[in-house]
């Protein structure tokens, strides 16, 4: 059924009426400002926008008009829906705005509750720190070298100028084993014989490790620890570069404030030989200096052992305990936190040191 | 080693005012470390006064005789003191501490109320004031000595400043007081006076007594004194006895007490014999092994080939430069000694010290290097001291047996402490300070340097520049970084470590560094076989427990140890996982081949001394017990198993660069695992540790929680991460098709899975397991697994026939190799 061939009729073509119109659009707009919500919209969409909605009638009757009037009466049809349109529109958005704002309050949840699904797991500060300190060697240009923990005798002694007579030697703490000619590295030095047995000058390495003393385990003592050694040997080497390169690793691990000073003292591996310690300023009871280890120009009959020519070169060794550099950096008061592995102290540090 | 420094300033000018503080940066700044300086006068707090006793009243009716005395401390009013010594008088000067003041060892002094009187104070005796272990009686001062009232410190010599240092085992010489003032003299520029360099009686073409060397190597220089007729009970003087004993020297006789005091001084051990209990003439010689002597310590000891020994007809009569004997020693009533003073080898008196256990103060000297030039100097003294004091008669002959070889010049480059200290030093300045330290420079260039013969320790050019720069100072030397070479790196085993452990921090395990001792039966419980090559480990000698003498061979026993440890404290829930290297022996244990030290030694020796170093290769274990997830919030928990243990090894073997295809994991039977849990982890093949849950009977004999699980790796034994290669990515949709098959219990799902890829060919990007059930409806000794199915082709969209073909293949094939049969079909 059509309505466009139907002859004209005043009557019907009352919907077409400027004041019909504009009392739709105004029935419509007073409708969906009155919609509560998203449902209450849509259900009133088919009445005021609908097949059956007095603007789709309307448009409906313009067939009837005679051909002079069609075209303004479609234009005020089409204004008419389109402001019903809008309105609906408008109104559409602005539910819509007012559900996602209603769906964020209501999905809010307790941020705060416990996260610890996954348990934590953490490395221990000794292998972190110990990896921190060989990287700013390597930054420096060094190689870090790795040794037997149990050692050859004379890579631990005879080859670094500890005679079997030499009186250091029975002041290092040793731990002997059941086999012949050897014993627990009471150092991380054999690391460097080693090294300087299998590579030509220059060699720059550091070697951290484990070592071995007859400490009973206290306070401060561990019978088993860790020290980082460093070995330069090269043509030209001075007590001032190995100065320079204390102080630049000290810079490097405490702060631009931090340098070093040295203490005459005796090692049968180094000539001269001194003990040095560092400025600690963020020492929990005070920027202090803080004793840090041990240091000095590789005595020549210690190149001489390990087939380097002392007459073309020279070199310097210096070593830290790594517990001890932990101690004092990060307040650790006891050591033997450090070795009775409780994963209370140890997840303290997580991944970082 | 404690000093005095009244002593020090008698050889050496020091400011009259000296700080502790100053005076230890001093001392540290040459080399010598100070462990403590401590004040006498403020070991005493308060009044400590000179008294003159008034009066005495005798107190009876008491335990013991008291009493009561009036002493004048110089105030108008006389001290009322109740004292329980007796020996003093009325006039006697003593010595008195005031109400308020303080003893050593925090003894308070007040006014009280003792024995029905009023005590204001106290009078001391030697003991109560720290200075001797006389507490026979109170300090009776020698009459007119001094006023009542004045401070009496200094009179009983309560003002000295007692310095104690460690001495480094390179500077024998310092063990002395000639030694250390002559190093003060350095730091404060100022004079000193060597004891020793003074003219002493020379030898005489008769000896006083017949002794023979017959050894020069061990003995190269023994000399001889006598005296006569000394008063035996001459004690030795106050200001000795108190030296000796600030020295930490106990106080024994006089002439014992000379001795020892002159080695304090001079840096000389000695030693006194009683004349006449000597039998006959004196040899210095080797012991012969099994030799017995009794030392002056009361301990009968037999002796060694390499000991030096003094001997008279009777055998040996002392162990030479390190303990005398019990036969010759001097009595209460020795009138005739004979002093002796020596230069013995120190190798010889190191390793007779540490035989015999025996580190006496005058082997700790002779270890480190006593001046070869001090016995005549030292028994001139000796003989002086003794007949001042206790009278009789020097024997003027002199006995002195020299084969000292002097010390040798050093030749030095005057280039060379430049070029090794980093400072520009000039002949002059190299010239002054070796000077100063006693040697003797001569030439040009090079210089020529002869050490004094104190110093056996200079003998390299070397050891001379270490005096230039330790004199010279280190706080002059620059700071100054030396120019990069390059070739920074980390080696690829060691950035493995890394990654491995940093893979298993972030997958819940926390590392813990356990130390590698196992006790011997670590090896039962664990369940090894006899023939277990694990079993087969290398023993400390000296172990620090004798629980745990041997080093381990896998990490596990010390890590379940740490995880005992941390059950103990609490914790029930733990995942700990150590990289560590394990110790392991071959099998035959032979000396490695004599390496010398005068040149490197030759690859042959090297490989050869090499071979018989243990393998060590370094490990990785994991162990877990309790729950792997915690319930919460989120629901429920979920137990540590046997597969988290094999997920660790997997974990560990990723972050190694191993990828999924060449990792197979297997059933095994190996202790410490529980045999029907135990998976055998390889990489291309090869095993390279093991994961699971460990055998019942391990966790009980370890009082281990049950289902206690842990893994093992090798990790030396993975092969070098490769590059990896990049894989294409299709872009075309895939293909979604999941299975269930049934299979017989005991087919392992790695096997199914290998043959569903295996069937499915080129198509399937990807298979995963996601269920496994079993069922009585399903029938006995079946399961069924469940896979999801991707498949997708590089260049084209599949058809869903295609994708059906491929997942029918891998069916079909599965069923062939497997018996597995496609559930609903």
């Amino acid at each position: 059924m059509s309505y466009r061939n139907d002859p004209y009729d005043p009557k019907q073509a009352v919907l077409l009426a400027p004041e019909a119109l504009e009392a739709a659009v105004a029935e419509a707009e007073k409708a969906f400002a009155g919609a509560g919500d998203l449902d209450a919209l849509g259900t009133l969409k088919s009445a005021h926008l609908g097949d059956r909605s007095p603007v789709s009638l309307a448009r409906r009757e313009i067939g009837s008009l005679p051909p002079h009037a069609k075209s303004e009466a479609g234009k005020r049809v089409n204004v008419a829906r389109q402001s019903i349109q809008s309105a609906f529109d408008a109104r559409l958005a602005e539910l819509e705005l007012e559900r996602a704002a209603r769906v964020l309050v209501e999905e809010r949840v307790d941020v705060s509750l416990p996260w610890d699904r996954a348990p934590r797991g953490a490395r221990h500060p000794l292998t972190t720190l110990m990896e921190h300190m060989g990287d700013l060697f390597v930054g420096m240009g060094y190689s870090v070298v790795d040794g037997p923990e149990l050692e050859l005798e004379w890579a631990n002694f005879d080859a670094l100028n500890i005679g079997p007579d030499h009186p250091a030697r029975g002041l290092m703490d040793t731990f002997y084993v059941d086999l012949p000619g050897l014993v627990m590295r009471t150092h991380t030095s054999p690391g460097q014989v080693r090294t300087m047995l299998s590579r030509k000058p220059p060699i720059y390495v550091v070697s951290p490790g484990r070592a071995y003393r007859t400490d009973e385990l206290d306070a401060t003592h561990t019978p088993v620890f860790h020290q980082i050694e460093g070995l330069v040997v090269d043509e030209g080497i001075t007590l001032a570069h190995l100065k320079g390169t204390l102080d630049h690793f000290a810079r490097s691990m405490f702060g631009p404030d931090a340098r070093t000073r040295w203490r005459p003292n005796y090692f049968p591996f180094t000539e001269p030989s001194a003990e040095f310690d560092v400025w600690f300023a963020q020492h929990r009871d005070g920027p202090r200096w803080v004793e840090w280890g041990g240091c000095g120009l590789v005595n020549p009959r210690v190149l001489t052992a390990c087939g380097i020519d002392p007459e073309r070169y020279s070199g310097f060794a210096f070593g830290m305990g790594v517990e001890r550099t932990l101690m004092f950096r990060n307040g650790v008061s006891d050591m033997r936190d450090m070795v009775e592995g409780d994963v209370r102290f140890t997840r303290n540090f997580g991944m970082a040191v | 080693m404690k000093l005095s420094l009244s002593w020090l300033r008698e050889y050496v000018q020091l400011p009259a005012v000296l700080s502790a503080d100053e005076l230890e940066r001093k001392l540290v700044g040459l080399g010598i470390e100070v462990e403590s300086i401590v004040d006498q006068a403020a070991t005493v707090k308060g009044d400590l006064v000179v008294g003159r006793v008034l009066e005495i009243e005798e107190l009876t009716g008491f335990k013991k005789p008291i009493r009561f005395t009036r002493v004048d401390v110089g105030n108008p009013e006389p001290q009322e003191i109740v004292c329980g010594a007796r020996n003093f008088e009325a006039g006697d000067l003593v010595v008195v501490i005031l109400p308020g003041g303080e003893l050593p060892g925090g003894f308070k002094i007040g006014a009280r109320k003792t024995y029905g009187r009023n005590s204001n104070g106290m009078i001391c005796s030697a003991a109560e004031l720290g200075l001797s272990g006389d507490h026979s009686g109170i300090i009776v001062l020698p009459a007119n000595s001094a006023v009542p009232g004045v401070d009496a410190r200094p009179i009983v010599g309560l003002d000295d400043v007692i310095i104690d240092v460690e001495i480094t085992p390179d500077r024998g010489y310092e063990m002395s007081i000639r030694g250390v003032a002559r190093e003060l003299s350095y730091a404060y520029a100022s004079a000193y006076t060597d004891p020793a360099a003074v003219p002493a009686s020379g030898a005489t073409a008769e000896a006083p007594y017949p002794i023979r060397i017959d050894d020069t190597v061990g003995c190269d220089r023994f000399a001889a004194r006598v005296v006569r007729g000394i008063d035996p009970s001459a004690p030795s003087p106050a200001w000795m006895q108190r030296r000796l004993i600030t020295a930490g020297v106990r106080t024994i006789s006089l002439a014992v007490d000379i001795t020892n005091y002159l080695m304090l001084e001079l840096g000389q051990p000695m030693h006194v014999f009683d004349l006449n209990l000597l039998r006959g003439g004196l040899v210095v010689r080797r012991a012969h092994p099994g030799e017995k002597l009794t030392t002056l310590d009361g301990v009968a000891r037999v002796l060694d080939a390499e000991d030096m020994v003094i001997c008279d007809d009777s055998g040996p009569i002392s162990l030479a430069a390190v303990m005398g004997g019990e036969t010759s020693e001097v009595q209460p009533d020795t009138v005739d000694v004979l002093l002796e003073a020596a230069h013995w080898d120190p190798v010889m008196v190191g390793r007779t010290a540490r035989r015999h256990k025996l580190f006496s103060e005058a082997a700790k000297r002779w270890e480190r290097g006593v001046d070869p030039q001090l016995p005549l100097v030292a028994l001139d003294r000796a003989v002086a001291l003794l007949t001042e004091h206790a009278g009789g008669t020097v024997d003027e002959r002199v006995l002195d047996l020299d084969h000292v070889v002097p010390p040798a010049p050093v030749l030095l480059d005057t280039s060379l402490p430049t070029r090794r200290i980093g400072l520009a030093y000039d002949t002059e300045q190299i010239t002054t300070l070796l000077g100063q330290v006693g040697c003797t420079v001569r030439g040009v260039e090079p210089l020529e340097v002869t050490p004094p013969s104190w110093r056996p320790d200079l003998v390299a050019p070397i050891d001379l520049v270490e005096e230039v720069a330790r004199l010279g100072g280190y706080d002059a030397i620059p700071s100054i970084l030396p120019p990069v070479r390059g070739g920074g790196r980390l080696t690829p085993g060691q950035l493995r470590r890394r990654t491995v452990g940093r893979a298993m921090a972030e997958n819940g395990y926390v590392e813990v560094l356990s130390y590698p001792f196992v006790a011997p039966g670590a090896a039962d419980a664990f369940g090894l076989a006899a023939d277990d090559p694990r079993r087969s480990a290398v023993r400390l000698t000296n172990p620090m427990s004798e629980q745990e003498p041997l080093l381990r061979t896998s990490l596990l026993a010390p890590l379940l140890g740490t995880l005992k440890r941390n059950l103990g404290r609490g914790e029930r829930d733990l995942a700990l996982y150590e990289t560590g290297t394990v110790f392991l022996p071959h099998l035959t244990a032979v000396a490695p081949p004599v390496l010398g030290v005068d040149h490197g030694p030759s690859d042959e020796d090297w490989d050869a001394a090499n071979a018989i170093v243990p393998e060590q290769p370094w490990h990785l274990a994991a162990v877990l017990t309790g729950e792997a997830a915690p319930a919460g919030w989120w629901g429920a928990g979920r137990p540590a198993t046997w597969s988290d243990a094999i997920e660790a090894a997997r974990i560990a073997l990723s972050a190694a660069g191993m990828t999924p295809d060449r990792i197979t994991v297997r059933a095994a039977e190996y202790a410490p695992w529980h045999p029907g849990r135990c998976a055998a982890i390889a990489v291309d093949g090869t095993v390279i540790g093991y994961a699971g849950e460990l055998h019942p009977g391990v966790i009980s004999a370890l009082e281990l929680p049950k289902r206690t699980c842990a893994m093992e790796l090798d990790l030396d034994a993975i092969p070098a991460a490769p590059v990896i290669e990049a894989q294409r990515i299709s872009t075309f949709p895939p293909a979604l098709i999941d299975v269930a098959l049934v299979v017989d219990q005991a087919v392992p799902a790695a096997e199914v899975e290998a043959a569903l890829t295996e069937g499915a060919g080129p198509l399937l990007e990807s298979v995963r397991l996601f269920d496994v059930y079993a069922s009585e409806q399903l029938g006995a000794g079946l399961k069924s697994l469940a896979y999801n199915l991707t498949f997708r082709a590089p260049d084209r969209t599949l058809t869903v026939e295609e994708a059906v073909a491929a997942r029918d293949a891998a069916v079909a094939l599965a069923s062939s190799r497997v018996g597995a049969v496609l559930r609903g079909a």
